[in-house]
């Protein structure tokens, strides 16, 4: 399967370039000292754009999810079924992903997950996964 | 000392509805828009130069300056123009506005209007998918595309898993939902699965398309249109018809993708339904039709409890205890909803409005829900990311 992979813009250029490196960077607001994803210019918490790039500890608990028996996109076509998950980071904010590496009739809301990483596009860019921890 | 809200400011005296259909067969949006436009104005007995007021909806065919696009093409003379974009609540909070309008003294009679063309693919037109990167800028893009987290599916998919982790409900009581509103859609010949009742069987024997949805849990998208007419306190004596009065309204946008709401349970529905109750000042318990927005059985389910009609994790025993049906106890979707109604894009969402407008006009037909007083409308957009209520009475 081949994803579709992001476009990054001025603003998630850092967060895209770490996951070269297999860091997966949260925002930090330096006002109100609140964690947030996806990379924004201003914190949406109390609107100061005073941001700083923080490395995430990797750790999170599985959200809730969803089993897609059927392909949400064209570049999914022949992976299915596919986990698409929403995983509620240590540090508080939830991403989407897909949870990889399990039994996918087996996967339960509340279980511990960690980030793994998929294959490096052209760019160096890798996407951040989860799988069971 | 007067009321907060809406109550008093306008009533909806006319409707028009096309009957859905699984194709288009070459028909622009805007000749759609202008048909079924026109049909609303005369429903409320009004001349084409009466109407002073539009609300449209963003749609593919016209990039931009949609409102005086549809005006040019009908031949109106506005002094209110607009588009409303909040997806499925777009229909609902397209009502307020122009009551809000008229009440500014801005317009006198207000078009508001939906449809949705649906084009079969032509074999040298490979499919694509309409949320496609290069062509959305947003942090939908970069952080959602690539997860394949596309399309309305596996957001409520999520919704219900999480649901069913903190609340808990059975499958059968959510399958109840499809079946009763199928009933309904019997009772309605504009419905699209008009005469093809179901059984919870069926609904729990047709594939899962994402855990833990049913296929028949799961609206399917369709063509068709739908208006309705506006209009200021001064011209209701002079209508044809019985008037719909806006009692009250409420709206709430609380995120764009669910990963990003506040919370995946209590959502954005509560604050627009406690709003619109407030303004219009009755109870839950006076309500005799439900018209919630249904994309999927569990849309119905939690918009049940949280604007308030049962206590919070008590939707799957509120739908035990109550019979839906249009001659049930909690009539709820009497038009079908969309899952038997189906789903004419906006003009979907726009179904939940006239239909309650039908019900408490008294022209509901075989389905007419008798001693009907107020009615309670649900809009909701996206993944339950924009909600519109309302609650419409035979009174102001």
């Amino acid at each position: 399967m081949k994803r579709p992979h992001p476009t990054p813009s001025p603003t998630t250029e850092s967060f895209w370039a770490a996951t070269a490196e297999h860091r997966f960077l949260v925002q930090r607001c330096r006002a109100c000292a609140t964690a947030q994803f996806y990379p924004r210019p201003t914190c949406t918490t109390c609107g100061s754009t005073d941001l700083a790039d923080e490395d995430a500890s990797g750790r999170g608990t599985l959200h809730t999810f969803t089993v897609a028996r059927r392909a949400t996109h064209p570049a999914f076509e022949g992976a299915e079924p596919a986990v698409i998950a929403i995983v509620e980071l240590a540090e508080g904010p939830r991403v989407t992903t897909n949870l990889v590496g399990c039994d996918v009739d087996a996967v339960r809301i509340g279980t511990p997950v960690e980030l793994v990483w998929d294959e490096p596009d052209e760019h160096g860019i890798c996407l951040p996964l989860w799988r069971p921890a | 000392m007067t009321r907060a809200g809406v109550r008093g400011w306008a009533a909806v005296t006319g409707v028009a509805e096309r009957k859905p259909t699984r194709w288009t067969d070459g028909e622009t949006t805007i000749d759609m828009l202008a048909r079924i436009g026109t049909a609303a104005i005369a429903d409320a007995g009004l001349q084409l130069a009466d109407i002073d007021g539009l609300v449209c909806h963003p749609m593919g065919g016209v990039p931009m300056l949609v409102p005086s696009t549809i005006g040019e093409t009908m031949g109106l003379r506005l002094s209110y123009a607009a588009t409303v974009d909040l997806g499925g609540a777009t229909g609902a909070g397209m009502v307020w506005r122009a009551a809000a309008a008229i009440h500014a003294g801005q317009a006198r009679a207000v078009l508001c209007v939906t449809a949705a063309r649906r084009q079969k693919r032509s074999a040298d037109r490979p499919k694509q998918s309409g949320q496609s990167l290069g062509r959305d800028t947003s942090a939908f893009a970069e952080f959602e595309i690539p997860y394949g987290n596309v399309g309305a599916n596996v957001g409520y998919a999520m919704i219900a898993n999480r649901y069913l982790y903190e609340h808990g409900c059975t499958p059968e009581q959510l399958a109840k939902i499809a079946v009763h509103q199928r009933d309904n859609a019997c009772a309605n010949p504009d419905a699209f699965f008009h005469g093809q009742p179901i059984t919870i069987d069926d609904v729990l024997s047709s594939p899962v398309v994402a855990d833990p949805l049913h296929l028949l849990e799961i609206v399917m998208p369709s063509a068709g249109a739908a208006a309705v007419v506006v209009v200021h306190p001064d011209l209701v004596r002079d209508a044809p018809m019985n008037p719909a009065w806006l009692l009250g309204a409420g709206e709430a946008v609380t995120h764009k993708t669910i990963t990003y709401a506040p919370s995946l349970s209590d959502t954005a529905i509560k604050p627009a339904a406690d709003r619109a109750f407030a303004q219009a000042g009755i109870e839950r318990s006076q309500i005799r039709l439900a018209s919630l927005y249904d994309c999927y059985t569990i849309t119905v389910l939690v918009t049940l409890e949280e604007a308030g009609f049962c206590a919070k994790g008590a939707g799957g025993a509120f739908v035990t205890e109550h019979d839906l049906r249009w001659h049930g106890d909690f009539p709820l979707n009497t038009h079908g909803g969309q899952l038997s109604f189906s789903q004419p894009g906006l003009a979907g969402g726009m179904s939940h409005v006239t239909e309650a407008v039908r019900q408490v006009q008294q022209r509901g037909g075989e389905r007419q829900v008798p001693d009907l007083e107020f009615a309670f409308v649900n809009g909701n957009g996206g993944i339950m990311s924009e909600e519109c209520a309302l609650v419409l009475g035979v009174a102001p």
